[in-house]
């Protein structure tokens, strides 16, 4: 493989502006809002913040070694740049991220904890990380984990940041564990009813076959299988089915979520549950995704009573896109939970400047 | 303290204890207390105050709230097998082992899931999942006897890691215990939870922030089919330069181990597995997946080990010789154990780019303190095991070792690398993580350990140092600490 990246961030200017506006904000006793491509601004609470922070201007691939599996990136960097790099060397994000409507960053899918449809079998974007650089709210820069594949000093400080939404600080740069692209992939189409899909995808799963996708919409259950020709092939024959044409553009559009079902507007929430809790409310507007871990479900609901249903299939509910986002659109945690997020808050950023109610009302 | 205060809070407590636990689970005598003096890193030990062995998760909550409300030290314990003195117990605390928790509560064949109590062996686990076609990624060395609480508490990790994960990447939920004795619940069900990832920060906590009480764990198909090629070279650097062409290739394969000279002579008098004793390197490269995959991949790698030097390649053609050739492998422990009376193994991970150099520097070391070092160890992910080999009937002879060890996981920091793969901190390495930490990072750990536990007394002196004594070892040796590591910009802020 050709020579590795590595380039010299010997001049820390951004970095510095990200410290001292962190600073100010301590000394005014201002807020902030965490943004870095904005593709996401729609996750999480609607929250007023005094001032934005441009995370986004914090960009660039620090290094990169193609034969360690390692990327480091600063948070701030576009997920198409460090793509189309790991392209050229035959590598790829194994978690497959959403880019949403453009922009996305590094930073922002960490913070969010966003994974594509391949998630169930390459892991999550917190699963990748192997360290993080951050600034907390008492504008030390400090760095956890680091850039090899094993590392248990310390507690893991990075992968706790998936979810946090930035509400411990600003992610200013993550290591990644990064894996070749599979040689071959292909995806088959049958025709299936959702109770049956749920199975299906489940059963599947199972076998030791090379599953990297497993979605259902419409009436149609979607395998996608990945890896060397042969294991491919093989597998397509064994397990049958119509074959996708441009199978690539298919699960680009689920994973950015350019389908109208997505983005027209009604509220969207979003089922993390037992990838084999059987289907339930059928009828109403849902689509599959994760194999059954995932699960999408449009329209107006009472938010209590689609926990209370997200509860018996082993998981949560989401507030995803849309509805009512002045109230709490993550689930309800337990007082024990709440108090743990409070004092782990209190520890990162006691004076709350960062991202204030974003995640919760509370926090 | 003083002794007398002990004898009587030992009464006190062991009269609270047993008014709901077993009294036989009620340790106090020193005699059945002995086995509970250490981990597997045997030169640590102390004696603790009370062992106990409570059987129900209400009795873990009832004995953690006696302990808060006295103040009372509390050292959670798996099977004792940690290799950083992660459980060693202290005369102040007592020790809560989980052993009496070997249930494996519930299997579900179609979500892959296994939900388990905290003292099932990690081995059990696939055992039981076996009929199902199922099994356990992670699999430490020590998978017959350590248990699933252990491995998360210390995120351990084994010889399929690189291809499957750590425990980290392969947990659902946890339920834990708190200080206070409240039972919480991390994770579920599902792939993800809302909110702050507190799993990660439980997963390798070595018992600091909670006792864990319930574990669910993935469980992945069983592959169709693995193969073992195992290749000899004749120097250090053309086996780690090989490792590197493997995963260029674009390959991952499940396990990817390499043995230096001492490891290779050593396991070869031990298991007989056919491994060349004149060889400087041993590769045991593992391909596993479906039955084309493997087809494809082994003959690439053999063939890439041929055009890269390797003075002698097999590959395994069934299970039995497969098991063969690692067995070797499997057994580097306890056969470096014979050709010594003693050794210490150490965990540090580096950049695999790195592994010649750092192999060539620990020789030179080796040399400097007159001391064998023997390494068996984790070449994919570049997670370094070296043993070093020692007698600890001779005077000062240890403390040799331990230095030597220290000045090991220095190199492994200053090559861009970390202190422990995953062994975990414990007690052992708390005087290097002031060499991998700032201060001010150190005092960030402190912050989340006190949203866990306020009062520390979680497994206290264990995992973080006081900030004080990182202070003091840095000040040994101004050639320590953080010229070691470029610290990068806001560090100077310290
Ligand atoms: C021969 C040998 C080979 C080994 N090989 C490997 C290997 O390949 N990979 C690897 O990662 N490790 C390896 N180890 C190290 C060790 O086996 C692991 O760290 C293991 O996970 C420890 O499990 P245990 O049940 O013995 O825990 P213990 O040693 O009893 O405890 C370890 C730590 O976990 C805490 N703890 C234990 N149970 C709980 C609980 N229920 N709740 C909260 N905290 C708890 C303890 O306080 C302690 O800090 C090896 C050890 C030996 C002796």
């Amino acid at each position: 493989m050709p020579a590795s990246i590595r380039r010299d961030m010997s001049k820390h200017d951004v970095t510095q502006e990200l410290i001292e506006q962190v600073n100010c904000a301590r000394t005014d006793g201002s807020t902030l809002e965490i943004v870095g491509g904005g593709s996401k601004r729609f996750i999480g609470r609607e929250a007023a913040a005094d001032a934005r922070i441009d995370a986004g201007r914090h960009r660039g691939i620090v290094s990169y070694e193609p034969v360690e599996l390692v990327l480091t990136a600063r948070a701030g960097t576009p997920l198409q740049e460090i793509e189309d790099t790991l392209a050229q060397q035959g590598q790829m994000l194994a978690f497959d991220p959403p880019h949403f409507a453009g922009g996305a960053t590094l930073g922002g899918t960490l913070a969010c904890n966003q994974s594509g449809p391949a998630r169930p079998w390459n892991g999550s974007v917190r699963d990748a990380v192997l360290g993080i650089r951050l600034v907390n709210g008492r504008g030390e820069h400090l760095r956890f984990g680091g850039q090899v594949m094993k590392n248990v000093a310390g507690y893991d400080v990075s992968r706790a940041q998936a979810g946090a939404l930035g509400s411990l600080g600003i992610i200013t740069e993550i290591s990644l564990k990064v894996m070749p692209r599979p040689a071959a992939s292909m995806t088959l189409v049958k025709e299936m009813d959702a109770a049956r899909a749920i199975v299906e995808m489940n059963t599947l799963a199972g076998r030791p076959r090379p599953l990297a996708g497993a979605c259902w919409q419409d009436g149609q259950l979607y395998l996608r299988l990945a890896g060397v020709q042969a294991a491919v092939a093989g597998t397509a024959s064994r397990w049958g089915g119509e074959v996708l044409q441009h199978e690539s553009n298919f699960w680009r559009d689920l994973r950015d979520q350019r389908q109208p079902f997505f983005v027209d507007g009604e509220p969207l929430w979003r089922f993390s549950v037992n990838p084999a809790a059987p289907h339930w409310r059928d009828g109403a507007d849902w689509r599959f995704d994760w194999g059954g871990a995932q699960r999408w479900l449009r329209g107006a609901f009472q938010r209590a009573e689609l926990e209370r249903e997200a509860g018996r299939a082993g998981g949560q509910v989401t507030l995803f896109r849309g509805g009512d986002r002045a109230g709490e659109v993550f689930s309800t945690q337990s007082a024990a939970l709440q108090t743990l997020h409070r004092r782990l808050k209190e520890a990162f950023d006691p004076m709350r400047i960062f991202n204030p109610g974003r995640l919760y009302s509370w926090m | 303290m003083v002794a007398s205060h002990y004898f009587v809070l030992a009464e006190e407590l062991t009269k609270e204890f047993r008014a709901f636990i077993d009294p036989e689970y009620v340790i106090v005598d020193a005699e059945t207390q002995r086995p509970y003096e250490c981990d597997g890193l045997s030169m640590y030990c102390a004696m603790p105050l009370i062992v106990l062995l409570p059987e129900t998760v209400a009795q873990v909550q009832r004995a953690m709230q006696i302990c808060h409300q006295r103040g009372v030290p509390v050292i959670p314990r798996g099977a004792g097998t940690g290799l950083s003195a992660g459980a060693m117990p202290r005369e102040d605390a007592v020790v809560l082992s989980l052993a009496k928790f070997k249930h494996v509560l519930d299997i579900d064949p179609l979500a892959r899931t296994a939900r388990l109590q905290p003292g099932v062996r990690n081995l059990a686990i696939s055992e039981a999942a076996a009929q199902y076609g199922l099994y356990y990624g992670p699999d430490p060395s020590s998978q017959i006897a350590c248990t699933i609480g252990g491995n998360v508490a210390e995120n351990s990790g084994g010889v399929h890691c690189l291809k499957y994960g750590l425990t980290v990447h392969n947990l659902l939920s946890v339920e834990l215990v708190t200080v206070e004795g409240e039972l919480v619940r991390l994770g579920s069900e599902g792939l993800d939870c809302a909110g702050i990832d507190l799993m990660a920060l439980i997963t390798g906590s070595e018992g600091l922030l909670g006792v864990i009480t319930e574990v669910t764990v993935r469980l992945l198909p069983v592959p169709e089919q693995a193969r073992v090629v195992m290749a000899a070279f004749d120097s250090v650097k053309a086996a780690g330069d090989a490792v590197s062409a493997v995963i260029a290739q674009g390959v991952i394969p499940a396990g990817l181990e390499m043995m230096d000279s001492h490891a290779i002579v050593a396991a070869e008098a031990f298991a007989k597995a056919g491994y060349p004793i004149d060889a400087q390197a041993l590769l045991l490269c593992e391909v596993d997946g479906t039955v084309e995959e493997v087809a494809d991949h082994i003959t690439r790698i053999e063939q890439l080990f041929l055009s890269l030097g390797a003075t002698l390649t097999r590959v395994s053609r069934d299970e039995d010789e497969r098991a063969l050739l690692w067995k070797g492998r499997k057994s580097a422990f306890p056969a470096v154990g014979r050709i010594s009376p003693d050794y210490y193994c150490m965990d540090g991970t580096i950049p695999r780019g790195e592994l010649a150099h750092v192999l060539t520097e620990m020789q030179h070391m080796s040399e400097h303190y007159g001391l064998r070092v023997a390494n068996v160890f984790h070449a994919g992910d570049g997670n370094l095991h070296p043993l070093i080999l020692f007698d600890a009937s001779k005077p000062g002879e240890f403390d040799k070792a331990e230095e030597f060890g220290g000045r090991i996981l220095e190199l492994c920091v200053a090559v861009g690398g970390c202190i422990t793969g995953e062994h975990g901190v414990g007690v052992e390495k708390l005087p290097q993580m002031s060499v991998q930490f700032s201060p001010l990072e150190i005092a960030q750990f402190h912050g989340v350990k006190a949203a866990f536990d306020p009062a520390g007394t979680l497994n206290p002196g264990k995992g973080i140092p006081v900030l004080k004594n990182c202070q003091e070892y840095r000040a040994l040796d101004p050639g320590r600490g953080h010229v070691a590591r470029q610290h990068p910009e806001g560090y100077e802020q310290a």
